[in-house]
């Protein structure tokens, strides 16, 4: 209940930063944006072991992690001081990416 | 003779590549088809390499040029020094980016590059021409600042082993000649130079492997810098109680000459030292192409790109990446970032050639794993994001940090960092 409302709070905040960044951000600059990632959690979201595969993952909860990481209910070693570091809607846009990628 | 049949052999190999991927994409082959060169293949330009290829549905013809017949990651390279892994750990073969992503694979030294015909020579004799050229040359070194390393063979006793390879394995050699009660000293350039933390996670590999081989001896770290210039507190911590005894750190130092016949560093002001093994890494600049080239245009030693697209501000249709470029605010000289640089500059490439506009906002990360010991590591992260008024990339305020202190869990998940950011760069 608490986490469906945080997650709730955590889309609000993403519409609504969404708006006032952007309409809709390029498909091609999500891209880019998610290759960001791709050093840690490899190409296209297929990692080699040891690391989170985010391919095909739930978009629901790549950003439900993202936002504990955020806000600091998740333990992490690097994930909290990274989260920080991209805005809600961003969040959401590259969990849209990750969660359609082939696993 | 060898070169030029290792050059037929490499065509080969894309030849059968882009048959291998011929049947997903119809477009390989097209004589229209835009070509990419990319000179140097270390984590900025293998990237490069990749994502163009990938982005363009693999549409864009990519030529590697790289002299090396494998890459060799300095990231994880400060543990062949320390004797946990070895030079094969870190060594991954060129294959895969010619297997499975058709890049044309030339192993050759570009001697020249002419931006006005667009067209890169060849130490074999041979040129290749370009619609956009994607330089990530790396550093090579200021050797004036230290005159004493110019001298013949100089360069061969007092090494830097700053660029992993077969310094990597001679510095770790002079080391395990060493008897026990020696000095190891480590001279440390003025920053920016490639990967700031480097230096000081050396010293504590070097410090482990006396700890438990040779406890005897010390790290003496003599730094240009006023003081540690990345993780401070967590080596130092680690220098003052894992390594008790073993490490002294002095900032302050700048070495300004080295005596290799009696192994002896001299600094601009405090007195000479002389050590059994000397391992000075020199003050650094874009690699001498980039400098050759007139791409150098800060402080004649980084090259000015605009962060949209890592296109060069002294020369067009020239992409410079990596460890050669003038870096944006509290952008760190690393394997990670020149990763970033790689696949941001891909995706412009891409888009250039294909009529479009650049991304308008890039946004990436760096991780920084450094390994106190065989086993614990500290961290430093940031997130870089584009900012339009200033035409740089700034870091997120709010974003990155630290370890709070060296760990286990951390030295798996380093591990785990070298194995994704290989694939990603190379497979």
């Amino acid at each position: 209940m608490k986490h469906a409302s945080a997650l709730a709070l955590g889309l609000l905040c993403a519409l609504t930063s969404a708006h006032s960044q952007t309409q809709s951000p390029d498909p091609l600059q999500v891209r880019s944006w998610a290759a960001g990632c791709a050093n840690c959690h490899g190409t296209n979201g297929r990692a080699e072991p040891g690391m989170v595969a985010l391919a095909g993952a739930s978009k629901d909860e790549i950003i439900q992690k993202m936002q504990d990481f955020k806000a600091g209910r998740l333990p992490a070693t690097v994930m909290h001081q990274l989260s920080k570091g991209y805005s809600d809607a961003q969040i959401v846009a590259i969990a849209s990416y990750y969660a359609a990628q082939k696993k | 003779m060898k070169r030029r049949q290792f050059i037929q052999g490499a065509g080969t190999g894309s030849a059968l590549g882009a048959i291998g991927l011929m049947s997903g994409c119809a477009s390989i082959g097209s004589s229209s088809s835009a070509k990419v060169v990319v000179v140097g293949g270390g984590y900025g330009g293998a990237t490069a390499a990749k994502y163009v290829r990938m982005w363009s549905n693999y549409g864009m013809d990519v030529t590697l040029i790289e002299p090396s017949p494998n890459f060799i990651s300095c990231p994880i390279s400060n543990l062949v020094i320390g004797g946990s892994k070895t030079i094969a750990d870190v060594t991954i073969s060129y294959d895969n980016l010619v297997k499975r992503h058709g890049v044309k694979l030339v192993k050759d030294y570009v001697t020249q590059i002419d931006p006005d015909k667009r067209l890169v020579k060849l130490a074999g004799g041979s040129e290749v021409s370009y619609d956009r050229l994607i330089l990530s040359p790396g550093v090579d070194f200021m050797f004036d600042a230290l005159p004493g390393l110019k001298q013949a063979g100089a360069q061969d006793k007092v090494l830097h082993a700053w660029k992993a390879g077969a310094q990597t394995v001679a510095l770790r050699r002079q080391l395990e000649a060493m008897p026990d009660g020696g000095v190891y000293a480590l001279s440390i350039p003025l920053a920016p130079y490639r990967c700031p933390p480097g230096p000081y996670e050396r010293a504590c590999q070097v410090a482990d492997y006396f700890s438990k081989a040779k406890p005897k001896s010390k790290v003496l770290i003599f730094d240009a810098n006023d003081d540690v210039t990345s993780k401070g507190p967590l080596f130092k911590k680690a220098w003052t109680e894992r390594y008790k005894g073993i490490v002294e750190y002095q900032g302050k130092h700048n070495a300004m000459d080295v005596d290799t016949t009696t192994n002896t560093l001299k600094f601009e002001f405090q007195d000479d030292v002389k050590a059994s093994v000397l391992n000075v890494i020199p003050p650094m600049r874009a690699g001498d192409i980039a400098v050759k080239t007139g791409l150098a245009t800060a402080n004649k030693r980084w090259c000015e790109v605009d962060f949209l697209t890592f296109e060069s501000k002294a020369a067009k249709n020239i992409h410079v990446l990596g460890d050669a470029i003038q870096i944006a605010p509290a952008m760190p000289k690393s394997g990670h970032m020149a990763n970033q640089h790689g696949k941001t500059c891909a995706a412009a490439v891409v888009a250039l050639l294909s009529g479009k506009e650049p991304n308008a906002l890039p946004i990436y990360n760096n991780t920084c794993y450094s390994f106190v010991s065989a086993e614990q590591v500290v961290h430093v992260a940031s997130v870089h994001a584009y900012d339009a008024e200033k035409k740089t990339m700034l870091t997120v305020p709010g974003s990155g940090g630290v370890s709070s202190e060296a760990s286990t869990l951390e030295g798996f998940y380093a591990m785990a960092w070298a194995r994704n950011i290989w694939a990603d760069s190379l497979a």
